[in-house]
């Protein structure tokens, strides 16, 4: 059984399918037909609503896909859609922006850009151009070319105003107390099950009855397996609930991600240490995908166009996996063996991230795409490159897009190390850099596009170390 | 709103009143009828609506070849399984199973051949769409595997056509290419699109007792819709009725795509008797439907010292995919406007409909006319690079002229061309020239980014080329509280068509639009429709609607004239009231003055457009009441290590003739640069070797996000300048022109990659122009330069 605030209204489901989407429930279980279907994938933002939890007594609210999260992860949350922003007839003042500024053309887009702009309404005092971008990036008009819609996330972050959501806010807290997580938690509907352990020990014990389990962590991949290939995912173990692998610390010399933290969270860490990690976190995916979304899946899914994993690697990342009581600590270098294949042993699961600080080297990440904003990978690159009286020391360079897995180019750290680092020795790592991968070619980008950009994102970190920053501008997202 | 508890007001109240002006008139940028409801999430589109209990879901299997026999079709596991009421294929459609808009080649369902990948096989209904998708799965169906043809030029020059070639000639291009001083020839691969209307494929359909149907769907195309479900399902025309409130999108990807979904509904309604709704998921929706025709194109040109083009030959091969379906008028436009806004003395301009195995492509804004511009601006580019100077200043000695030189390759003259006086305007504005500077300065010293700079204009012609469907209907009644019913011909897509033609009818009778309901277009309430298309949603079905209303008007008038004994000059309506010479009433009272006094207060309007007419036999005549204007300007900046790219600023200054609506004309101008822009740059269709499109959601197919804005999009209305044609109120078509503004973006990128070859070479980059092609047209001038140096080198020392 699972409970939620649909709104201001407890519901206990303890019969629904754990492949049910938010999106369907909401239209065909519940009736409430505002929140669209534009793609099922986490693509177009059309199905945008907003889950608000109790976070050490403050209300925190962000925006989802409701297309890719499943049911579960509703648990202990209030879900908001598009109807419950009018208030006693009134329009909410996000809505009362995007009406005003004549932010709808068609209108089947606007009630999942009307939740992202309430969202981003709830976490900002004033009205910042770059913070909008990054809280629509993950919404797609194709009316109004978004000039106006912008102009209504001017409108409802400068006119703020005290909503009900605000009038309502200690109730809501005391009721999302009420239904708070417990442990032993499962929901079962049309003979699926879906597991919702709330501690690393529940989880470990749970998997090891439940070899068979898919772990379902932020979901917005695995959720495709339903949405998009029409298959069943019979029996999940959501991973939500476990508070100690959401947790995010920092001791000396090691940040250590909990597997289960949403991308999101990691954003003020990581940037603080390495601001390429931060800005390639802007432009991973979507802000929906990024509330949902964990560092831990990024990796457990071993895909070849992961953007995190080429960045984790570079920096000589660890993951602690963990199987029943047992853990063990491996470079996350040595966890992918093959296209979507891995260390990992049955029942094991990934529990933490480790990410060395502080850094000798100059670490640098790139991401070349067709869109600036939500796309994948053509290349993935980073470089983490040490250099010391004109010496090359040492060279960690991984790259996605470019292997069935993401991988260290070691021909080109090779060709690095002990180097005089000058323009010849970037053109023999880019020699070297051939040697290390075959890339394909695909409907993103062809092999011969690869290995060049791959070779000439080298040839940029080198102008961009050795020129001065505040006159030499190298990256077209400067100027977004 | 009851009139009943309205206090009566005073003489002086009603005079007042009458002196002000009304808030919600033509000319006011009132925001769209519906965006209150859009906000909330209270405005319903046909997935949304409450589902008919017993309500039917279809799905349909598609094709895995691109070419094939259909040997066996296998449907006994998807039978037997849950849910599953009726699956049919070909054989079962009862009436006429082809669905071809103009031409025939059409079947609803594949009958022994499949022509491409994702073509629709079977069909499924059951009691979910769950269930549905699940057994459309699970049938099976074997092939034959034939030869298919996936490319245009393969297909062009196999002359594989769905349709006969058409040609527009003037002057004697052959011998005048052989008199010009310069030549050059190029050929271009031009992308298609997806519309990816957020909205996908819908239609619901409930069977009526008279063995008719009531058929919701999401459709440009009412009557079309209600033609085909009649022809599918052997019944007439009056059987059907198509109800359509308005769409999530439509770009003219439901000019015609939109009445298969409908069909297969009714087939299925008709088989079982019950309510039957489909729904395309993105993947299928992609899979299934046509696109944007994409083009591959050739052009030899002649042209003199200063650029000035002496002579053109250009063929236009349209990539058509498998049916003809619009491919006919599409090719049409995009001949009619390889001219945009320029003056070829002789020019012979070839275009050709070629026979691809891929979805049938089909109308998408601009019609062809976009891909008809595309190579005529790489031409000025191109012409620029050989002679050293800016390419702006090419395009402008080319302008068609005010008196003289302004004679179209179809033999239309060109009127009111406004061009050469608002592209001064722009120049001043976008600081242009001083602009071009700055950008060598800066490309000069920047050795990752290139900025580039691009002013191209625009010259669309609007009408549809097929004469006949320039006419629109509209139906007006007045309630006896005064308050107003409008019906018109046109659907609602977004555009605002219903706001702009709800503000007509209250300029007519001045009233505020809140007295205005717009409902569902009907095909109960106005026949035989036109699609929503061409642009002519407004300059067709509000001149329809005035007329409705003008008919309406004169009625009041006469029976006031009689009523109160006097002439039509002393009656005057303004800002919901009317003066009667020196006696003041409310239009409630007329209303229901009138409705006492037996005077009919409801009305049809009807129109259709003058002057038009095309000869195809000469390839000449009047095919456009006129042209819309427009010019962007558009700066970009350019990863020449990576080939991404931004757009920093654009400038756009637009003709909408006297606006009707300012606000929704500038979210037309906006929307349709972006849609343009997105056409020429990110937006990439990939099929694989099969035919299969590859690219078939928005994670691999990917048009702009909010980033892609440019940083400063600067949008300017042309000022008081009335279409000097007699369209409503004077205003101008706004749907399709301002879509291609954005080949100033396309244009941009190039300039900037130019810049590394120091302006020399023409960067051979293809649309749409994706970062690869960009790095790969940087790589190309790059050598050029290399290469040019070296031979100057061996030139000088040998």
């Amino acid at each position: 059984m699972i409970q939620f605030l649909l709104n201001q209204e407890l519901r206990q489901e303890d019969n629904l399918d754990p492949n049910l989407t938010v999106l369907n429930y909401l239209r065909n279980e519940r009736n409430k037909t505002g929140t669209k279907e534009g793609c099922a994938s986490g693509d177009c933002g059309a199905c945008s609503v907003v889950l608000a939890e109790d976070i050490n007594g403050d209300l925190r609210y962000r925006s989802v896909n409701a297309c890719l999260t499943f049911v579960s992860a509703l648990h202990g949350k209030q879900l908001i859609t598009v109807e419950d922003l009018k208030h006693q007839q009134n329009l909410h003042s996000t809505q009362q922006a995007m009406a005003d500024c004549h932010g709808s053309q068609c209108g089947f887009c606007t009630p999942g850009f009307v939740m992202s702009l309430f969202a981003l309404q709830k976490n900002t005092e004033q009205y910042d151009q770059a913070q909008t971008s990054e809280a629509l990036a993950g919404n797609l008009c194709r009316c109004t070319g978004y000039r106006p819609i912008y102009e209504a996330a001017k409108q409802s972050c400068e006119n703020q105003q005290s909503d009900h959501f605000d009038a309502q806010a200690a109730q809501t807290i005391a009721r999302l107390k009420a239904i708070k997580p417990l442990s032993n938690t499962q929901l079962t509907g049309k003979n699926r099950h879906v597991y919702l352990p709330t501690s690393t020990q529940e989880l470990a014990e749970r998997y090891l009855q439940h070899p068979d389990a898919h772990l379902l962590a932020g979901g917005t991949d695995l959720a495709l397996e339903v949405t998009q290939f029409h298959r069943t995912l019979d029996k999940l173990i959501y991973l939500g609930n476990v508070s100690e692998m959401k947790q995010i610390t920092e001791t000396d010399g090691m940040i250590e991600i909990g597997a289960a933290a949403p991308l999101t969270d990691c954003y003020s860490i990581l940037s603080k240490h390495y601001p390429d990690f931060g800005d390639l976190l802007h432009r991973f995916a979507s802000l929906q995908i990024r509330n949902q979304g964990t560092l831990g899946g990024n990796i457990a899914n071993a895909s070849p166009i992961g953007d995190s994993p080429p960045l984790l690697i570079a920096l000589d990342a660890k993951v602690q996996l963990r199987q029943g009581d047992k853990t063990r600590l491996i470079p996350l270098e040595d966890y992918f063996l093959d296209y979507k294949k891995t260390v990992r042993q049955s029942s094991e699961f990934i529990e933490k991230i480790l990410v060395p600080t502080p850094n000798l080297a100059t670490f640098k990440a790139y991401k070349v795409s067709k869109r600036l904003d939500d796309d994948i990978s053509a290349v993935c690159a980073a470089m983490n490159i040490e250099i010391q009286a004109g010496q090359v020391v040492s060279a960690r360079l991984a790259f996605g897009g470019m292997a069935a897995i993401p991988k260290r180019a070691s021909h080109c750290e090779q060709a690095l190390v002990g180097q005089a680092w000058t323009q010849a020795t970037i053109e023999a790592a880019c020699g070297a850099l051939a040697l290390d991968f075959t890339p394909l070619s695909d409907f993103r980008a062809s092999k011969e596009y690869r290995q060049l950009v791959a070779q000439n994102l080298l040839r940029k970190y080198f102008i961009e170390t050795t020129s001065n920053p505040d006159y030499l501008i190298t990256r077209v997202t400067a100027h977004v | 709103m009851s009139n009943h508890s309205a206090p009566e007001l005073s003489q002086t109240e009603l005079e007042s009143a009458f002196k002000a002006n009304l808030k919600t008139g033509v000319g006011r940028g009132i925001k769209h009828e519906s965006g209150d409801k859009h906000v909330s999430g209270e405005a319903l589109y046909i997935d949304d609506k409450l589902e008919f209990p017993n309500q039917l879901h279809v799905y349909v299997h598609t094709s895995t070849y691109a070419h094939a026999k259909i040997l066996n079709i296998d449907t006994s596991a998807s039978l037997t399984m849950p849910g599953v009421v009726s699956i049919i294929t070909a054989q079962d459609v009862p009436g006429e199973l082809d669905v071809g808009p103009v031409l025939k080649g059409d079947p609803l369902l594949a009958d022994g051949i499949v022509e491409y990948y994702g073509q629709p096989i079977v069909a499924v209904a059951a009691t979910s769409h769950e269930a549905a998708l699940q057994a459309a799965k699970a049938i099976k169906v074997e092939y034959q595997p034939l030869t298919p043809i996936l490319d245009v030029k393969e297909a062009l020059e196999k002359q594989h056509f769905v349709q006969d070639s058409h040609q527009l000639v003037i002057g004697d291009s052959a011998s005048a290419l052989e008199k010009a001083s310069h030549r050059l020839q190029n050929e271009l691969y031009i992308g298609g699109q997806e519309h990816f209307y957020l909205e996908t494929q819908v239609a619901s359909v409930m069977p009526t007792e008279d063995g008719g149907m009531i058929v919701y769907s999401s459709t440009q195309n009412p009557t079309e819709v209600q033609k085909l479900v009649a022809s599918v399902l052997g019944i007439s025309m009056n059987k059907v009725l198509v109800d359509m409130r308005r769409m999530g999108g439509g770009f003219g990807g439901k000019e015609t795509q939109a009445a298969p979904i409908a069909c297969l509904c009714a087939v299925f309604a008709h088989l079982t008797g019950r309510p039957t709704k489909m729904r395309l998921p993105r993947a299928e929706d992609m899979s299934i439907t046509g696109k944007r025709h994409p083009f591959y194109v050739r052009y030899d040109v002649g042209y003199d010292d200063d650029g000035r083009v002496s002579a053109l030959n250009m063929e236009l091969a349209g990539n058509c995919g498998y049916s003809p379906d619009l491919s006919g008028s599409i090719v049409d436009r995009a001949m009619f406007h390889a001219d945009n806004a320029y003056f070829f003395e002789h020019a012979t301009i070839t275009g050709y409909r070629c026979k691809t195995n891929t979805a049938s492509n089909t109308a998408y804004r601009g019609f062809g006319g976009p891909q008809g511009m595309v190579p005529t601006e790489d031409m000025f580019d191109a012409i620029a690079r050989k002679l050293g100077k800016d390419p702006l200043d090419i395009r402008r000695v080319n302008y068609y002229g005010i008196d003289e030189r302004n004679i179209t390759p179809y033999h239309q003259t060109v009127e009111h061309n406004i061009l050469p006086e608002i592209t001064e305007e722009l120049l001043a504005t976008s600081d242009y020239y001083a602009r071009r500077e700055a950008i060598k300065t800066f490309n000069a010293t920047s050795p990752i980014l290139k900025k580039g700079l691009a002013f191209t204009p625009v010259k669309f012609g609007i009408s549809f080329t097929n004469s006949f469907l320039n006419q629109a209907g509209a139906l007006i009644h007045i309630y006896t509280d005064g308050t107003i019913h409008l019906n018109h011909g046109g659907t609602e897509m977004g555009q605002g068509l219903n706001t702009k033609v709800q503000q007509i009818v209250a300029q007519v009778f001045q009233v505020e639009t809140d007295k205005i309901q717009v409902s569902a277009t009907n095909t109960e309430k106005v026949p035989n429709t036109s699609p929503t298309a061409a642009s002519s949603g407004t300059d067709l079905n509000g001149k329809a609607a005035q007329n409705a209303a003008l008919i309406i008007k004169q009625r009041l008038i006469d029976f006031l004239i009689s009523h109160y004994h006097v002439s039509s000059e002393d009656i005057e309506f303004n800002n919901g009231q009317i003066k009667v010479r020196d006696t003041y009433l409310s239009f409630e009272s007329l209303i229901n003055l009138a409705y006492l006094n037996q005077v009919s207060l409801s009305s049809t309007g009807f129109y259709k457009t003058p002057k038009i007419h095309y000869d195809r036999t000469t390839a000449s005549g009047r095919p456009f009441y006129y042209f819309a204007y427009g010019l962007a300007c558009c700066e970009v900046i350019v990863d020449s290590l990576t080939g991404e790219y931004h757009f920093t600023r654009t400038d756009i200054l637009h003709d909408v003739g006297a606006t009707l609506n300012p606000a929704i004309d500038i979210g037309q101008i906006e929307g349709g640069f972006v849609q343009g822009m997105g056409w020429l740059t990110s937006e990439e269709l990939v099929w694989n070797e099969q035919g299969r499109l590859m690219t078939n959601g928005p994670a691999s197919y990917k048009i702009p996000a909010i980033t892609d804005m440019p940083n400063d999009l600067r949008v300017t209305l042309v000022e008081s300048r009335k279409n000097p044609e007699d369209t409503v109120y004077h205003s101008k078509a706004v749907g399709e022109p301002p879509f291609m503004l954005g080949i100033a973006a396309w244009c941009a990128i190039k300039d900037a990659v130019a810049s590394v070859g120091e302006y020399r070479f023409h960067p051979d980059i293809d649309a749409p122009a994706t970062p690869e092609r960009v790095l790969m047209g940087i790589e190309s001038i790059r050598k050029q330069s290399v290469q040019k140096q070296s031979n100057r080198k061996q030139t000088n020392n040998p």
